[in-house]
């Protein structure tokens, strides 16, 4: 009896923490060092490790190890020196040709001594809509793996929208081709989340078969119904129309757009809607505490609906901007895996829009960047999933990073993502 | 052993709701109609369906092929389905209810070779042979799974672990030039990342799932590292010699099954084996008792003086060994190379077939040449010159397990504690 009464007087008082959070703001402020801190060491302990494997590959620094250490040791550092310069340059961009560009006054030459900065940022637009798309998810205690199905059925609809409708006016219909986008990742992100809510079918199996669905239904409708006439049985979609393209702000070969800008906008959106709504604070509540959440008479079913709704419309969206803006038809080739690097861009941003954004520029610069450190060192561009999923490993477990580098432990315990075996409960 | 005991009975098959009854019933019906209607109804009277019975390039354990009319077949294949569904509704079966609703969905499949095959032959015994090839790695997947959910913890990242063991199968192999030493080279890379997996999820307590992310990501980029470095530079280490097909005297000549079991390579003979071991080591010793115990219950087992994190880290690694093993399949069993990302999202299968197999052994291989024939069925649609896309048979595993995943089968009993870290008191 006395137990079950302290087990209710602790619910309570759950409930009412979850209502009236501590003043955020403050705690913010000071732990934000703090805070900033981990994800800091974790990404340079990866770029470390990546530098180790730079060296450790490369036939002429074993070779110079051969005929001294001292060689060894500093062939090794030219050769990771060289590489990560062009991983700098590949993603910023020349500082000596910035400046002398910057001097010089020739908009153009401005534009193209910029153009690597630029292209960072367009890789990292995918990255923010699909990274806001699995910490929503996470927010709301649910891991959507599906991201990356939800990504290709959301491009396919934009895809059809974009070149099957013709005669509309661009204003009209480049969002129309967005829209679809959404609808369709939504659709994909509904059917795991009322599986979930209504049967208890884990999410984690469930977006990993959807994944499946999506890429085997994309090859046909893209070798078939969508195919581009004259395609040779090639998967490959029609070019989508001008006016359903998103504009792009430069000249080729800058390929600079607004899908950014409108990333950006949907991130603050996501950050009013979790974090400045009632609806934001029951999603996160059902997320957080799900016992609160049933005492405090939450609706988990609908909870889970809508957040697997507006996951998936974030990713469907952001396969629907890679198409619209960038790649202007539709191939299998359409995403490296962004669907799966977002979990990690979600974790390592705290599952906040604007960590994400953050993580998302960094992982986008990186892979911008590695694309020149291939052509120039000849490493493949696959060192930078290593990397991100090193980073990930230490994000995630902050205590090995306090063990490297001798932190002192936090007072607060972590926050911890809750989720549940699959068993369906 | 009280409370373990006690807390391990609980797993028992429930008795069949009457609307379950009904429900199943229905199914049982509707699949009746469906053969006659899509098959029976259109087919001339005349045509006949010609099986091969031995697989091409074998002459031991040799069968006649077998000529059925096809339409005859199909009719009776479809009274026989609504006949059992009109028994189902009326009276009911009982504890053989998921029994006969597998039967029925076995005549199904059979009746769609029937029709698809109509005034045609197929090799079905090449095609189940090429099946149970096809089932090993999905099988050893969910072995690999068992091994870990059943000690209590999630491992999601068994394709990781495959795919990291197929490239070094490959590499040790090739440097070795024996498939025996490229087998023990993929099974220890195999588990060091199991290891890698366990100690992130016991020790540093990280959210299972996202420790499993983590290596994914990690495999993924540091086999295609590996092999855009090296092996597609140095192609004579990335030619490892094949485990060849090996006929077990006697059994081999078994009609019909011999060609199909017992005239294999040694990794179908591995999963058999696996299966035994498994079987009787989890289910009638001491230790699988125990390990069970830990992944029911763990502080139970505590309690009687059973080491639970020892016992989770020991399951862990022996689900690295098997995943090891199946991820060595791809390259000395089938294949005899390395290719980027080869496993395909075999390991996520596995999971599936799993959890669809209720975390058994003898479950989980049902499960596995389910997908195995699933999958060789696709394969052999499109040599028949079937109007139906290959891709649509490629679904069936993902469809098929998100509707066990529903519970519209019968909902599965996932190991209780599995996904919690263990915190001692």
């Amino acid at each position: 009896m006395s137990e079950a009464q302290a087990e209710k007087k602790d619910l309570g008082q759950a409930i009412l923490k979850e209502i009236n959070p501590p003043p955020e703001e403050e705690a913010h402020k000071k732990s934000f060092w703090k805070a900033i801190s981990i994800p800091a060491l974790a990404i340079l302990t990866g770029l470390l490790i990546g530098a180790v494997m730079i060296a450790a590959t490369s036939n002429t620094v074993w070779a110079a190890f051969g005929q001294s250490i001292w060689k060894g040791f500093g062939r090794a550092f030219v050769e990771i020196g060289a590489a990560y310069q062009a991983l700098f340059t590949g993603a910023i961009g020349d500082p000596v040709r910035i400046v002398r560009a910057l001097g010089s006054g020739d908009a153009r030459e401005i534009r193209s001594a910029l153009n690597p900065f630029l292209e960072s940022l367009v890789q990292s637009t995918p990255y923010i809509f699909t990274g806001l798309a699995v910490a929503v998810g996470f927010r709301s205690g649910l891991f959507n793996i599906g991201v990356e199905g939800q990504l290709f059925i959301g491009a396919a609809a934009a895809t059809y929208v974009g070149y099957a409708i013709t005669g509309l006016p661009g204003i009209i219909h480049m969002p129309l081709a967005l829209l679809a986008g959404a609808l369709g990742g939504a659709f994909w992100a509904f059917i795991p989340g009322f599986l979930k809510a209504k049967t208890g079918g884990h999410e984690v199996i469930n977006t990993i078969m959807m994944n499946w669905i999506a890429f085997r239904l994309t090859e046909w409708l893209l070798s078939g119904p969508m195919s581009r006439p004259g395609s040779g049985g090639m998967p490959l979609s029609p070019l989508i129309q001008k006016s359903a393209e998103i504009p792009q702000f430069f000249q080729a070969p800058i390929r600079f757009h607004l899908g950014f800008i409108i990333a950006l906008a949907v991130a603050w959106l996501i950050n009013w809607l979790l974090f400045k709504t009632t609806w934001g604070l029951n999603l996160r509540t059902v997320g957080t505490n799900p016992r609160a959440a049933k005492y405090a008479g939450l609706s988990t079913t609908k909870s889970i609906i809508t957040a697997m709704l507006i996951s998936g419309a974030l990713a469907g969206t952001a396969g629907a901007v890679q198409i619209l803006a960038v790649n202007r038809s539709m191939a299998l080739g359409l995403s490296s895996g962004y669907g799966f690097d977002s979990i990690a861009l979600a974790l390592i941003g705290n599952n906040t829009p604007l960590g994400v954004i953050l993580a998302s520029l960094l992982f986008g610069t990186l892979r911008n960047g590695a694309t020149r450190m291939m052509v120039v060192s000849a490493i493949p561009i696959d060192i930078v999933d290593v990397i991100q999923a090193i980073i990930l490993m230490f994000v995630a477990a902050p205590a090995i990073i306090r063990a490297i580098y001798h932190l002192k432990k936090p007072k607060k315990e972590e926050a911890t993502i809750f989720l549940s075996g699959w068993g369906g409960k | 052993m009280t409370t373990v005991t006690q807390t391990i009975k609980h797993r028992q098959i429930s008795e069949i709701s009457p609307a379950r009854k009904l429900f199943m019933g229905i199914v049982e019906l509707i699949i009746g109609v469906l053969i006659y209607v899509l098959f029976a109804a259109k087919l001339a009277p005349e045509l006949m369906t010609t099986f091969n019975m031995t697989p091409g390039g074998i002459d031991v354990g040799t069968l006649a092929d077998w000529v059925l009319p096809s339409r005859i077949t199909l009719i009776i294949f479809a009274v026989i389905c609504v006949g059992i569904g009109a028994f189902q509704i009326v009276k009911g079966f009982g504890r053989a209810t998921n029994g006969l609703v597998g039967l029925c969905g076995l005549l199904l499949v059979f009746g769609f070779l029937v029709w698809q095959a109509s005034g045609k032959s197929l090799n079905l015994s090449g095609m189940l042979s090429s099946a149970v090839l096809l089932a090993v790695p999905i099988t050893l997947a969910a072995f690999s799974g068992i091994l870990a959910e059943r000690s209590g913890t999630i491992n999601i990242a068994i394709e990781g672990m495959m795919l990291m063991s197929c490239m070094f199968a490959a590499l040790v192999g090739s440097l070795t030039k024996s498939a025996a030493i490229g087998l023990l080279g993929g099974v220890l890379s195999a588990v060091a990342l199991a290891m890698l997996h366990a100690v992130l999820c016991i020790k540093y307590k990280i959210n299972q799932t996202v420790s499993g992310t983590v290596i994914n990501i990690f495999s993924a980029g540091m086999t295609a590292f590996i092999s855009q470095k090296f092996l597609q530079k140095y192609q004579n280490l990335n030619a490892p010699p094949m485990l060849t097909r090996i006929p077990i005297p006697l059994l081999s000549r078994i009609p019909f099954i011999g060609p199909i079991l017992f005239n294999q390579n040694l990794f179908v003979y591995l999963m058999l084996l696996t299966l035994i071991i498994l079987q009787v080591a989890l289910f009638s010793t001491r230790w699988g008792l125990r390990l069970r115990s830990v992944g029911e219950h763990p502080k139970a087992a505590d309690t009687l003086g059973i080491d639970v994190i020892r016992t989770r880290y020991v399951g862990m690694l022996l689900s690295g060994v098997v995943a090891g093993i199946a991820g060595a399949f791809f390259t000395l069993g089938s294949v005899g190379r390395f290719d980027e990302g080869m496993t395909a999202g075999k390991g996520f299968i596995g999971l599936a077939a799993m959890i669809f197999g209720n975390w058994y052994p003898i479950g989980a291989l049902g499960a596995g040449l389910l997908f195995g024939f699933a999958d060789a069925i696709g394969s052999k649609l499109s040599l028949l010159g079937s109007t139906i896309p290959p891709q649509f048979m490629g679904m069936a595993p993902y469809l098929i397990t998100m509707i066990v995943l529903a519970g519209f089968i019968g909902k599965g009993q996932a190991p209780a504690a599995e996904g919690k870290p263990y915190e001692k008191e």
